[in-house]
């Protein structure tokens, strides 16, 4: 069986799942049926300065699929709503009861040291922190209070913030970014110089999730008029993705260990961010849709293919993605892939020659088979877009298989049929 | 042979019976269900579903509609190709039409149910939507006869309505909508949908309805000639076939057909009588309505007989199977020897390189109702000058008859099967094929 122990910035729990600060920690209660389930750890909701914030009633918006599955979340939510004393207390009480579990805490203040190690002492005192995580990425509310991403949009004031907590206390502190920005990059190093020990990302995105269309009124509707808010849920997954393998991948940032967040659901999410260099993960939509069991199969499914795979653990799958993650300038011009489509697996939709014959490139072909169509791929015109491939309603039936050639690799920066290509000779 | 009233004492008795013989054996879906169910359309392309529709519908387009909550837009897509959409969303043998081709039986043996989504579609719209969907074009001012108010003649008088046409409908029965108000199983068509529909369709307007008038009767096929533009003949199939069973003349052997409608005619509250043995005679859609109504009007044994195998039956396999769930007793290769006082004797049959022939081997029903459901005919006397090719109007490509003026379809010509689907099919483009005459 693969150990699932998971380290990240010297805070240790059983699993790398932790749950993301957000609703789902925002009290003992939640925290304690979370650990009964298996959750490895929690970033508990972001605590201020009392007094604590007043949040609106209705506060949730969808982005369903016709189906009412949830494709992505939003929120217009504040940080922890309850007095601090309280939080600590529960804190403490939790800690406790679950000493192997990770118990970090998520922080806000404003733009001033005494407000930042203010808060990290009094939360540090209660010893029963493993680690102290930054909301430098709320895109609403508290932003227009001059607090989470009108902190993390500024990388001079995520390295201020970084420093004067890490200055402050004797914990590890990850620092949690925005994906408001424009290139992550700028935050992250901007962490790494402040001294923070891990980065998390992703934040919510800014987003308008849905129009109302009776209430002319953007959702969640507050009495006839809504807000922006923090988008999250499976549609960010592709997002956070890139960022982390951008940290990753940059060599000024690649030292910071990532706890990666963002629509992730299941253990694949969860492997394809650690193949792509997070050390852990964490998790809130999932757990809002689905309840605090999902993490039975993140467990389980983590674990199985990780024994299928012969990753023994955690720290040997982390990051195998990565050197294969590079700029468009490094691909090979020379590969060549094309569809095919497995007649036996067929079922006749012919959504692949549709979409292809409307939108690419009009290479599937339909005969007459045999009481049904016979969807074949014309290699001539076939570009190995792909597309036919994710369209299929069934697995495995339109694969695509690379073709065989004596081709040297070849990026567009060399290859001949560049018009801006230096010739090699003169380069050098 | 004696009728027993067994209802009221077999409904005390069996728990196991429907709340009301006249229920919807199955119901609307629920809005939480269509949901679920337009979602598992693949919305394929250039799909099989509507290639097996008699009548075209874009299955794909309307399931869609349903999905991303545009009824109105999913029902006005069924009913463009078919007005009467929603009984056939109801009565349609869809697991060998539409739901047959369905990709998803390749997939896992399920199709999507899109009689019971059509049904969900179009009822919203019957029920709901005050205005009619369809306009009518401008009047032209061509008046066209239409002999039978069923699913073909309103079919053609819809259509001929919305092309600009005036139309008289003659019905020789006291209300329109033909099989569907007087030969479908309130199984199902439950409550008044068959009127519901008719009034929709006639909210066209341009139509009018006169009952009581009939061919043969009071009206002349010269005369109708005479006096219109174009006739269309949407009679169906008005005679039921003698097979010439010693002793069917006896009190309490039927006609299924006649037992269908005096059923559809009762009120819910005072349904007929029903013996306690019922025994029906045939293999087809009828002789299935017939033994699960009257198994659902309280019936103890209902056993339904055909001379030949499950194979040869017109009932579909799914139709059957829903009779045995039903608690119909099926016996095959029987043929009617003799109806007596309360019995009926069969005679054993085989089949040998296709051809029907008896063993010499009987046995004994016990039946106290008999109810004969052995195909129908077309009742052809009224037709005197049209040329009639196997029991059926001769038509041509373009569904006119052999006499000037006077176009055919529906169960009277051989176009399909003898279903509501191509019936509504066949007026409609017989509309198309008139509007084209009356154009030219």
């Amino acid at each position: 069986m693969a150990d699932l122990r998971s380290t990240i910035a010297g805070i240790r729990s059983p699993n790398p799942f932790w749950l993301a600060s957000a609703p789902p920690t925002d009290k003992a209660y939640n925290v304690v049926r979370a650990f009964k389930a298996g959750w490895g750890g929690v970033v508990w909701k972001t605590l201020g300065e009392d007094p604590p914030v007043v949040n609106v009633s209705s506060r949730y918006g969808a982005h369903l699929d016709t189906d009412r599955r949830m494709i992505g979340f939003n929120n217009i939510e504040l940080i922890s709503d309850r007095p601090l004393e309280v939080n600590l207390r529960e804190i403490i009480e939790v800690k406790r009861d679950w000493p192997d579990r990770a118990m970090v805490v998520s922080l806000m203040a404003t733009m001033t040291e005494a407000a930042w190690a203010g808060l990290a002492r009094r939360v540090a005192e209660t010893g029963a922190t493993d680690g102290l995580e930054l909301n430098l990425g709320c895109p609403h509310g508290m932003c227009e209070r001059g607090m989470g991403s009108a902190i993390g949009q500024v990388p001079e004031m995520v390295e201020q913030v970084t420093r004067w907590v890490k200055n402050a206390v004797n914990l590890p502190v990850i620092v949690k970014l925005t994906p408001n920005i424009t290139n992550i990059l700028w935050s992250a190093e901007a962490a790494r110089r402040g001294g923070a020990d891990a980065i998390s990302l992703i934040n919510t995105v800014n987003s308008i999730v849905a129009v109302d269309l009776d209430a002319m009124a953007p959702t969640p509707v507050v009495d006839g008029k809504g807000s922006h808010g923090g988008y999250c849920g499976p549609a960010v997954k592709p997002i956070a993705l890139n960022m982390v393998a951008e940290i990753a991948r940059n060599p000024d940032t690649r030292v910071l260990p990532v706890s990666g967040i963002g629509g992730i659901t299941t253990w694949r999410d969860a492997a394809e961010f650690l193949a792509l260099g997070a050390t852990n993960v964490q998790v809130c939509t999932a757990a809002m849709t689905y309840g605090f069991k999902i993490v039975e199969d993140m467990i389980g499914g983590l674990s199985n293919w990780m024994d299928e795979k012969g990753y023994r653990s955690l720290d040997e799958l982390s990051g195998r993605a990565v050197r294969n993650v590079v700029n468009w300038n490094d691909l090979n011009m020379n590969f060549s892939t094309k569809a095919v489509i497995d007649p036996a697996l067929c079922i006749d939709c012919g959504r692949c020659h549709i979409v292809c014959e409307d939108t690419s490139h009009q290479a599937i072909r339909i005969d007459a088979g045999e009481g049904r169509r016979l969807f074949t791929v014309v290699d001539e015109e076939c570009v190995g877009c792909n597309l036919c491939s994710h369209v299929c309603p069934v697995p495995d039936c339109i694969t695509m298989v690379p073709e065989r050639n004596d081709l040297p690799y070849v990026t567009w920066p060399n290859d001949a049929r560049n018009p801006m290509r230096v010739p090699e000779a003169a380069a050098e | 042979m004696t009728l027993i009233a067994t209802l009221a004492a077999a409904q005390k008795s069996d728990a196991d019976l429907p709340a009301s013989p006249y229920a919807d054996l199955t119901p609307a879906m629920t809005p939480v269900q269509a949901l679920a169910e337009s979602n598992r359309c693949l919305f394929c392309f250039d799909a099989p579903c509507i290639k097996a529709c008699p009548t075209g519908i874009d299955i794909p387009a309307f399931i869609r509609s349903i999905a991303t909550g545009n009824l109105k837009g999913a029902a006005t897509t069924i009913l463009s190709e078919n007005i009467m959409g929603g009984t056939c969303g109801r009565v349609c043998p869809t697991e060998t039409l539409c739901e047959q081709s369905c990709v998803r039986n390749r997939a896992e043996d399920r199709p999507v149910a899109i009689g019971r989504l059509q049904r969900h579609a179009t009822d919203r719209l019957i029920d709901g939507e005050p205005a009619h969907p369809f306009p009518r074009a401008a009047t032209t001012g061509k008046r066209v006869a239409v002999v039978g108010a069923g699913p073909a003649g309103l079919s053609c008088a819809h259509r001929l309505a919305t092309l600009g046409h005036q139309v008289t409908v003659f019905e020789a029965k006291a209300k329109s909508g033909g099989l569907n108000e007087y030969g479908l199983a309130p199984y199902k068509m439950a409550d008044d949908f068959a009127q519901r529909e008719v009034a929709f369709i006639l909210g066209v307007g341009g139509i009018t309805v006169e009952h009581g008038r009939k061919l043969g009767a009071d009206l002349s096929l010269d005369g109708l000639r005479a006096d219109f533009d174009a006739v269309f003949l949407g009679v169906g199939l008005g005679a039921n076939n003698r097979p010439g069973i010693p002793g069917e003349e006896r009190a309490g052997v039927e006609d299924a057909t006649a037992f269908i409608e005096r059923v559809r005619q009762a009120s819910p509250g005072q349904p007929p009588a029903v013996g306690r043995s019922v025994v029906v005679i045939g293999g087809g859609n009828t002789a299935v309505d017939a033994a699960i109504q009257a198994k659902r009007l309280g019936a103890e044994d209902v056993t339904l007989v055909y001379r030949r195998g499950r194979a040869q039956m017109g009932a579909t396999a799914w139709e059957q199977e829903l009779a045995q769930t039903e608690g119909v007793v099926l016996k095959t290769f029987a043929a009617p020897q003799e109806i007596g006082e309360t019995t009926i004797t069969f005679e054993r049959t085989r089949l040998t390189d296709g051809k029907l022939a008896g063993t010499g081997e009987t046995f004994t029903l016990q039946a106290d109702m008999v109810l004969k459901a052995m195909g129908q005919k077309l009742a052809a006397k009224a037709l005197d000058g049209l040329q009639v090719t196997g029991g059926k109007i001769a038509i041509d490509g373009t569904y006119r008859t052999t006499l000037a003026k006077v176009w055919a379809g529906g169960d009277c010509v051989a176009t399909g099967e003898d279903l509501t689907v191509q019936s509504v099919q066949d007026g409609k483009l017989a509309a198309l094929a008139i509007h084209s005459h009356l154009t030219a």
